[in-house]
Formats: C-alpha cells, sequence, structure tokens
C-alpha cells in the first residue's frame, strides 16, 4: 500500500493541535514555534500532493478508501481533483501566514488560573480547524465530507468567541458580549444550515445505499440510480442550504460580517479565505456532481441571489465605518461572484470561480491582515480613527493598497484574472446577469480607494503620528503573499492546469457544453 | 372449567393447590436480575446488622460486585448465544431472553454501576462533624431543619439505605425491558419506581425541595401506573389473556378461542384501543415524552444530583425497552392505530422539548428538558418498525445513558456555599477556573447537541436514517430543526463557561476521589469511541435487534 499522502496532510495538523494544546502554561513561545512548524510541515505535504498530482489523469487521485461504520454504508474515502488539490495547497498555504499574523494575539493579558493557556488554545485551534477543512476538500464520501464540515464549527466557534481585538471602542465587557454574541450567531447560522443538509443526507442514504460521491455519481449518470423530480430537488437544496450559509450566499449572510469584525484579523482570514471555501467547494463538488438535473433548476434562483449578493455586499461595504466589516462586506460580494461563475455553467465560469477561491482566499489574506496590523497599532477598528498613515508607515500603507487594488480586481494582480474570467463565463450563457455583475467590479474600487483614501492619506492624526511601521514579522507575512498574487496575476497557468480537466469532468457531469460563438456564415 | 387457560407464571399460583406444579424457573438465564436482586436483599441486611462504621463500605462492596456480576453474566448469556439463536421465552412465559433484553440489561448495569459511583461519592461536601458525607440526607425521617436533623448529621449518620433502593430499582429496571406479559410489566414497573421515588427524597442540601419533587414524583407514577393497570385489564379483558404472544395473536386474528367468562368482551377492539392506549400513556409518563412530562423538570431538579444522573439513563433506557417490546411484539398488528399517535407524541415531544428548554436557568431543569427533546428523538426510531428502527434505538440509548450520568457527575462537582451551584449565572467563566472540568462538560453539551465525533451524532444519525427508511421523512425534518434549536441552549451553556467573566464570588471545582472521577472519565471514553469508531457497537445493537416472540 502506498503512502496515505491524503490522511497525512490532515493528521499532521490534528496532531499539530493536540502537541500545542499539551504545551505548559509557561511555555507559550514554544507552543507557538510548534504551531508555525506543524503548519509548515503540512505545507509541504501539500505540495508534495500538488507536485504528485497528474492533471488530465484519473479524476479522484490520490485515493485512499478502507472501511468505517458499515451500518451506515460510510467508507473513509479520500481522493482530490484538480479544485481539491488547488484548495489543499490554499489553505495549508495560508495557515502558516495566519499562525504568524497571530502571533501575539493570544497572549494571556491578566493571569488567570494556572491551568488557563489560551496562547495553547489559540493555536492548538487553528491547526484544528487546518486538518477538518482539508479532510473537507478531500473527502469523496459524503458522510465523511460531512462531519469535518459540521466538527469545523466548533473550534472555529471557540477561535471567534475566545480571542478578540484588545482594543474596543465600548471596552473590554462590551468586546466581549458582541463577541460572544458574533460566535453564537456563526454557530447557530451554521450549525442550522448543517442540520437541514443531514436531513438531506439521510434522503439521499435512503435513495443511493451509500454515501460514495463516485458511485453515486456514476449510478446518476448511467441511469441506475433514478431520483424523482421532486425529491432531486429536495435534496439539492437541502445540500445547497448548507453550502449558501457556510458560503455565505445573500441573504444568509448576516453571520459574515459579525464573525469576522468581533474576530482578531488572523480568524477572520481563517473564515473567509479558508473555511468559507468548503462551502462553495461543496457547491461544485457535491451539488453540480449529484444533483446535476435540480442544480439547472435552481441555476436561475441561484443566478439572481448571487447578482444580489455581489451588489448589496459591495454597497454595504462602501457604508462600513469599520474596517474589518468593510472586508467582510467585500467579502460577501466576491462570494457572490464565486458563486455565479459556478452556477453559469460554462468552463471559463467555472475554472474562474475555482481560481476566484484560490485568489480571494490570498488577496483578502493580504489586505486583512495588513489591517490587522493597522487595528493592533492603533487600537480601533473605525475608519475615521486614521488618517495620513502613509507618511508615518510608508510600508505599511504600501502593502495595504496592493492587497486593496488586489480586492478590487486590479489587472496584473491575481484576482484580476479569476474575476475576468467569471464575467466572461457569465456573459456568453447570460449576457444581462454578466452586465449587472460589472457593476460590482466599479462599486469594489470605490469602497477600496475610498477606504486607503480616508486611512492612509490626508494630514497625519495625532493618534496615528508615532504608528510604528511593519515589523519583521509582519513583511514575513504580508511579503510572500503579495509576491504570488502578482505572480498569479501575471502567470495563472499552473492553477489553472490543475483545475480545468476536473472543471470540464463537472460540466460533463451536469451535461453542459460551452455555448459556441455565433459567426455569421460567410455568404 | 372447559377451557384451558393459557397458563402463565401469575396463574399457576391461583390454581386449585392440588394442580400446582412447581413451575420451571432458568435460573441461570435470569441470574442478572436475580443476582441484583438478592444483592439488594443483602444490602437491606446489612443495615440491619453491620455496624453503622462499617455499613457505606460494606454497602458499596456489596453494590459494585452485585452490578459488576451480572454485568458478567449478561455479557456470558450474550455469548452463548441467548441474544440470537438461543433467544426464548424463560420462567413459563413471563421473562423474555433476547437480544433487546440483554443488550438493555447490560446498558442499564453499567449505568447502573456508574451510578454507584457517584452515589458512593463523599469528598465533596465538606465534611460534617469531622464525617464524611455523601449526597443524602443524615436521617431521612427527620424534619428538614429540626433538632433530630440536627443530631443526626452531628452524630455522623448516613443514609446508606440508598445503595439497595438503588439495587433494587436496577433489579426492577432489568425485569422491565424482558417482561413478557402484562403483569410481569407491572411489576417490575413498581418494583423500580418506589425506590426511585424514595431516593428522590433523600437529598442532603435543600431537602423540601427534595422532598417535594418526591412527592409529585410519587403522585404523578402512582396516576400513570394507575393507567397502566387499568389499560392492562382492558387488554386482559379483550384478549382473555396477559401473555404478549397470546395477544398478539388475538390482535392478528389467529387465536379466536373464547373464553366463557369473558365472551362478551373478547375480540371488542374498543377494549383493545383503550387498552392499549393506557398502558403505552404509563411507558411514555416513565419516558418523559410529551404530554406525560410534566414531572421531568421538578424531579431532575429536586433530586439528590447522583439519583437524578442514574434515573435520567436506567429509566429511559428500561422504560423504552419495555415500549419496543409492547409495540413490536405485542402491538404491531394495531401499528396503523398507534404509528399516527406516536408519530404526534414525538413531534410535540421533540419541539417542546428542545422549545422550553431555552429559557431554563438552572442547569439541571436545563438538562430535564433536554432529556424530553431526546425522548422525542429516541421516538422517532421507535416508529420506524423495522429492525434497523430497534437497532438505532438500543444505540441511542447506550450512547445517551453515558453521556448523562457524565453530565449529572460533572454537575455534582460544581458547588459553592450553598452546596451544588445549579442556577446557570453560577457558572459563567467555568471554562478560565477550572479549564478541565468545563472542557468535559462541553464535551457532554456538544454529544447532547449531536455535533459530529461524538456518540450523540452517531446515535442521532443511526435513529432519523431508521426512521427515514420507514417513509417518515417529515419525522426527520422535525427533528433536525428541533436539533438545531436544541443546539442553541447548549451552546449558551458553552458561552456562559467559556466566554463568559468569571463571577469573582462564583462557585469553586470539588475535587472528587477517584469513583465519580471513573463515572465522568467513561462517560467521556464512550462518548468519543461512539463518536468516532461505532461500527463494533452499532454491530452489537443490530445483532440484538430480534424480538423473540
Amino acid at each position: 500500500m502506498s503512502f496515505p499522502l491524503l490522511t497525512a496532510t490532515a493528521v499532521l495538523p490534528a496532531v499539530g493541535a493536540v502537541a500545542t494544546a499539551a504545551v505548559p502554561a509557561a511555555r507559550r513561545t514554544t507552543a507557538k514555534w510548534l504551531a508555525l512548524l506543524f503548519s509548515l510541515a503540512t505545507l509541504v505535504l501539500a505540495a508534495v500532493i500538488a507536485v504528485r498530482f497528474e492533471p488530465g489523469g484519473a479524476r479522484y487521485q490520490l485515493a485512499e478508501s478502507h472501511a468505517w461504520i458499515k451500518d451506515f454504508g460510510v467508507r473513509y474515502e479520500l481522493g482530490v481533483d484538480g479544485i481539491g488539490v488547488a484548495l489543499v495547497a490554499l489553505t495549508a498555504l495560508l495557515i502558516p501566514f495566519v499562525i504568524l499574523a497571530g502571533w501575539h494575539d493570544a497572549d494571556p493579558l491578566e493571569t488567570g488560573s494556572r491551568r488557563w493557556r489560551p496562547t495553547q488554545g489559540f493555536f492548538a485551534l487553528i491547526l484544528a480547524v487546518e486538518a477538518m477543512v482539508i479532510l473537507s476538500f478531500e473527502a469523496t464520501d459524503v458522510f465523511l465530507f460531512y462531519i469535518f464540515f459540521e466538527a469545523m464549527l466548533i473550534p472555529m466557534y471557540f477561535l471567534i468567541g475566545g480571542f478578540g481585538d484588545r482594543a474596543h471602542e465600548h471596552g473590554e465587557q462590551a468586546a466581549a458580549t458582541q463577541r460572544s454574541y458574533a460566535a453564537v450567531k456563526f454557530l447557530l447560522y451554521n450549525l442550522a444550515g448543517g442540520l437541514i443538509m443531514l436531513a438531506a443526507v439521510i434522503g439521499l442514504y435512503t435513495q443511493a445505499g451509500n454515501f460514495s460521491l463516485p458511485e453515486i455519481a456514476q449510478a446518476r449518470a448511467n441511469g441506475s440510480l433514478h431520483l424523482a423530480t421532486s425529491t432531486e430537488r429536495w435534496l439539492f437544496l437541502g445540500f445547497f442550504f448548507a453550502f449558501a450559509v457556510k458560503a455565505p450566499l445573500w441573504p444568509l449572510h448576516t453571520w459574515l460580517p459579525n464573525a469576522m469584525g468581533e474576530a482578531t484579523a488572523p480568524v477572520a482570514v481563517l473564515i473567509t479565505a479558508v473555511v468559507d471555501k468548503v462551502g462553495t467547494f461543496a457547491m461544485l463538488r457535491f451539488c453540480l456532481q449529484l444533483f446535476p438535473e435540480a442544480s439547472k433548476w435552481a441555476t436561475p434562483a441561484i443566478l439572481v441571489l448571487a447578482l444580489i449578493s455581489i451588489l448589496y455586499g459591495a454597497l454595504l461595504a462602501v457604508g462600513q465605518r469599520d474596517i474589518k466589516r468593510l472586508v467582510a462586506y467585500a467579502s460577501i460580494s466576491h462570494f457572490g461572484f464565486i458563486i455565479l461563475g459556478i452556477f453559469a455553467m460554462t468552463s471559463q465560469g467555472q475554472s474562474g470561480a475555482t481560481l476566484y477561491m484560490v485568489n480571494h482566499g490570498i488577496s483578502t489574506a493580504a489586505l486583512m491582515l495588513v489591517a490587522g496590523f493597522l487595528i493592533s497599532r492603533r487600537g480601533s477598528r473605525l475608519i475615521a480613527d486614521y488618517g495620513g498613515v502613509q507618511k508615518v508607515a510608508p510600508v505599511l500603507a504600501g502593502t495595504f493598497l496592493v492587497g486593496g487594488l488586489a480586492t478590487l480586481s486590479l489587472p496584473g494582480l491575481a484576482p484580476f484574472v479569476s474575476e475576468f474570467l467569471v464575467l466572461v463565463g457569465t456573459f456568453t450563457r447570460h449576457p444581462a446577469i454578466g452586465i449587472i455583475a460589472t457593476f460590482g467590479i466599479v462599486l469594489a474600487a470605490l469602497y477600496v480607494l475610498v477606504l486607503y483614501q480616508r486611512t492612509m492619506t490626508g494630514p497625519v492624526k495625532a493618534e496615528v503620528a508615532k504608528m510604528p511601521d511593519l515589523r519583521v514579522r509582519e513583511l514575513v507575512v504580508v511579503a510572500p503573499l503579495i509576491a504570488l498574487l502578482i505572480f498569479l496575476g501575471v502567470y495563472p497557468k499552473p492553477v489553472t492546469d490543475i483545475v480545468n480537466p476536473a472543471v470540464r469532468q463537472t460540466m460533463s457531469d451536469v451535461h453542459q457544453t460551452d455555448p459556441q460563438p455565433e459567426v455569421e456564415a460567410a455568404k | 372449567m372447559s377451557t384451558v387457560a393459557v397458563h402463565s407464571l401469575w396463574t399457576t399460583a391461583v390454581d386449585p393447590i392440588s394442580k400446582f406444579q412447581a413451575p420451571k424457573i432458568e435460573y441461570a438465564q435470569l441470574s442478572p436480575t436475580l443476582i441484583v436482586i438478592g444483592a439488594a436483599l443483602v444490602g437491606v441486611l446489612i443495615e440491619a446488622f453491620v455496624p453503622r462504621k462499617s455499613r457505606y463500605h460494606a454497602q458499596v462492596f456489596v453494590s459494585v460486585v452485585a452490578l459488576a456480576a451480572a454485568f458478567a453474566a449478561v455479557v456470558a448469556l450474550a455469548s452463548g448465544g441467548y441474544g440470537t439463536t438461543k433467544a426464548h421465552i424463560a420462567a413459563m412465559g413471563a421473562l423474555a431472553v433476547d437480544g433487546p433484553a440483554l443488550f438493555l440489561q447490560g446498558t442499564i448495569l453499567l449505568a447502573g454501576l456508574f451510578g454507584v459511583f457517584t452515589f458512593a461519592e463523599r469528598r465533596l461536601d465538606p465534611a460534617a462533624h469531622g464525617n464524611r458525607v455523601d449526597s443524602f440526607a443524615a436521617q431521612a425521617a427527620s424534619v428538614p431543619g429540626s433538632d433530630s436533623e440536627k443530631a443526626a448529621v452531628k452524630a455522623g449518620f448516613t443514609t446508606t439505605e440508598a445503595f439497595p433502593l438503588l439495587l433494587f430499582a436496577v433489579g426492577g429496571m432489568l425485569v422491565f425491558p424482558s417482561a413478557n406479559d402484562l403483569l410481569t410489566l407491572f411489576v417490575a414497573l413498581e418494583v423500580f419506581s418506589l425506590p426511585l421515588y424514595l431516593l428522590c427524597a433523600l437529598a442532603r442540601r435543600k431537602r423540601l425541595m427534595s422532598q417535594e419533587a418526591a412527592v409529585k414524583y410519587f403522585l404523578l407514577g402512582a396516576f400513570a401506573s394507575a393507567f397502566t393497570l387499568f389499560g392492562i385489564a382492558l387488554l386482559y379483558g379483550y384478549a382473555g389473556s396477559v401473555s404478549y404472544a397470546t395477544i398478539a395473536q388475538v390482535v392478528d386474528g389467529t387465536v379466536t378461542n373464547v373464553d366463557p367468562a369473558l365472551a362478551n368482551t373478547m375480540g371488542n377492539d374498543v377494549l383493545l384501543l383503550i387498552g392499549a392506549a393506557m398502558i403505552v400513556m404509563g411507558l411514555l409518563f416513565k419516558v418523559g415524552a410529551v404530554p406525560f412530562h410534566m414531572w421531568t423538570p421538578d424531579v431532575y431538579q429536586g433530586a439528590p444530583t447522583p439519583v437524578t444522573g442514574f434515573m435520567a439513563a436506567a429509566t429511559k433506557v428500561a422504560a423504552f425497552g419495555a415500549l419496543l417490546r409492547l409495540l413490536y411484539v405485542v402491538l404491531p398488528g394495531l401499528r396503523w392505530d398507534w404509528r399516527p399517535v406516536m408519530w404526534a407524541v414525538a413531534i410535540v415531544t421533540m419541539l417542546g422539548g428542545a422549545i422550553v428548554a431555552i429559557t431554563q436557568t438552572d442547569i439541571k431543569r436545563l438538562l430535564a428538558y433536554s432529556s424530553i427533546a431526546h425522548a422525542g428523538f429516541i421516538l422517532a426510531g421507535v416508529i420506524a418498525t423495522t429492525r434497523s428502527g430497534v437497532s438505532s434505538v438500543l444505540f441511542y440509548l447506550a450512547a445517551y445513558s453515558f453521556v448523562t450520568i457524565g453530565a449529572f457527575a460533572v454537575v455534582t462537582l460544581v458547588r459553592d456555599a450553598g452546596g451544588e451551584a445549579t442556577h446557570l449565572s453560577k457558572w459563567a467563566g467555568l471554562g478560565r477556573r477550572s479549564p478541565l472540568v468545563a472542557a468535559v462538560f462541553a464535551v457532554f453539551l456538544l454529544a447532547f447537541a449531536g455535533i459530529p465525533l461524538t456518540s450523540g451524532f452517531a446515535g442521532k444519525f443511526a435513529v432519523f436514517k431508521a426512521a427515514a427508511e420507514g417513509g417518515a421523512i417529515p419525522l426527520v425534518v422535525i427533528g433536525v430543526i428541533s436539533s438545531a434549536v436544541a443546539a442553541f441552549f447548549y451552546i449558551r451553556v458553552i458561552v456562559l463557561m467559556f466566554f463568559s467573566e468569571p463571577n469573582p464570588e462564583g462557585p469553586t471545582v470539588a475535587v472528587p476521589s477517584p469513583l465519580t472521577l471513573t463515572a465522568i472519565g467513561a462517560g467521556v471514553a464512550v462518548t468519543l469511541v461512539l463518536g468516532v469508531a461505532p461500527q463494533y457497537f452499532l454491530n452489537l445493537a443490530s445483532q440484538a435487534s430480534v424480538f423473540v416472540r
């Protein structure tokens, strides 16, 4: 038997989580380095996966399959397609930056009980989330996927509720209250979505008799598993609801601004750049493959919701007073683009959507982490509290600008490629929706540039005057992300090569072909 | 007498002495029950003859040995094939020895064993006048606050009677799910209920509340018992027999020989329907299903917490076992009548328990309403009327009882000057003071909430899957919705423990003896093992899911 590479990629951070949590209270720094080490080792394994993966080979590669719960028809089945590889790589890539950026976020302020170890807990929880997210990208068994899709909520919940920004405009007590509100809201929305999905998972089992995605998809394709139209639609809705909450899609998005606003910047990155990707990924993998007909049936409604997400998220981002909430609404707008790309049912759209997931992860991480550095210096999340930062801390302002420009999809930076692909893919099938979606880009320029103008330019505010520039640790976080944004903006081929075959597969699952350009016949 | 009456253990006794034949009893197969009841009798003798100083140790020793031996007997019977191929009806038709009975007896015995561990805990309360004390009143008969109570406390009295009472209750519970005729069912019901009524009244702290809980439980329980008995009488009138097998045959119409004394009533469907409804009502009362749940919160709150934990786990197991046997063995022919009713009961139980729990401010009441919601989930599996329905219920009960005992054991640890600090506000910030205790309790809460990788999820999935396969998709949908509602209040407790500022005058966490630690540790271990690798136990439950008829 070959080395179980996929399992190892998830087990490594899980082991890291346990090891980090076990570090004694006084050895905080050891715990941090341990966590960083484990996340880097995971990154190495993810890189090995990306190298070993053969684009154009079998659909699910590096597959592993073991018996697990026979009575439920559940097997421990892992396998990655191109989309999975890209997202596993994104996750493994971002976690070291998240850990490094949150280096001091969980240092205990007051000495509580001797056994109270917030620092160890913080990093252990991050690694636990990483393990579960990676497993849900790798699982090809619906039940296995569901388990980690749900279980990752618990560490995530503690990360949101347990750790917040040091300073808050209404004092520590108010901050704690808002934090736990945000954490509970996050959990209840996602749990409700997940439980609805549970009903659909059980419903799928009663129809199919097992949970194996490849088997069910094949049985669906060759007609040996026929679902009544209404059954298929209900099951599709059950799955889609959970993914739409996670993604999040308007009108199920309201937990995201709370969660991202109250969490520390690295945790906010974890939410939007990593965890939420499971939602959009699962739409591609599960909704389209398992329920192709229902997906086509629901497409018009979903496209409209995605369009609303794009515009509504962007409009609300323009109106925000709080930097982190602004990024959260921008993310809602971007998730609208991703979902638009998925359900445009064209290969450009879906390739663009997958690429968008990766690029949005990197660009939001860059913008949000720099914003976090900024906030930690001034102790305020309000845009109005800043001004003229670029004169005091030019490197910080510069990196912030690059992150912002990536968010507004400036050509030359990575998100431009994906956004362009999504729009092209949408336009070829639904021109009107493509045109309206373009306004999202205009609004993105507005909220990013206004944010930059208000915080970085203008007269230097007194509170900002002594603000230090980026430290070495912070530069180590930001520089590689920006380099990646530029690299993938100029040369996206490594990612698209991996992604494209998988997208073609998915397209054939839903029996869709790209619309051919109409050429007037030569006279 | 022209007709040949169907003989049972009970009718033999009333026959003329000339016809009397010694009943044939398979002692080895009934050994689990006999061991426990025998040990309970020994416990009574210990109370009478052993000096007060040594009673505690003697009682704990006898109880633990008896429960462990009985569990070993269950395992031996099960591995001897009595759960599957050799399953049959023993004691002249009175008791079934089959898979469900053995599985549930094993569960009840383990619940009883860990119950004894929590009963025997003497390190939590501060010593009174140099005597270590447990959770039970110094002298149950003395009026709360009176001089005689003070004297009893000063003399270092303890109510070691709790241990034989627990053994009697366990004995009754062992018979309850294996009872194969209605009179045995009723006797078992009373044998396990009466000790529980007493145990509820024995709290050392908050004695008035405890006694009030006991009176409520007793009055309502007596009512429910009366209903059951009336139902039994009606069913006897309908079928001319109290034996499960005979009633089932009469329901199916395969037996029609009319006992002349019952010529007017036999086969009358009105008697069948009303009688069956009344018996089921009595069982639903014990299960704590809405609308027969009124006693649950008061009794759970007032009873000494170790008793609550034991009762919440073991009573539910026994009562669901009896309900399953009744519905699957006696009344399968009637299922088109009882299924809609049970649907409605399951729905209101799931939703009612989950919704009312949201407003609770006392941790024990909260767990009481949560137990009601769980009864609803289990009912969803009962309704499936398939083999996988039985096995899912068995699995759920086993998983649930360990979580419950563990959770209530944790509740006994969180204390302030007035004893256990059960008001939720006092649990604020517990995660900061005692991260380990809070984390363990969080594991139990997550299991109650049915989060994946805990036993609660495996159990919930099993019952919902069985219900869906039985065609009860709407029930599953309502089930997941009420799970979402229920998740809210479990999460609320976690928020309180981990994200709230600790109250400076808040409770402290007492350091328990290895006894309670064992109970909690077993709860955590079973919760995680059944969550991650449930296959072996699902298999066991699935093998054990055939009723002998």
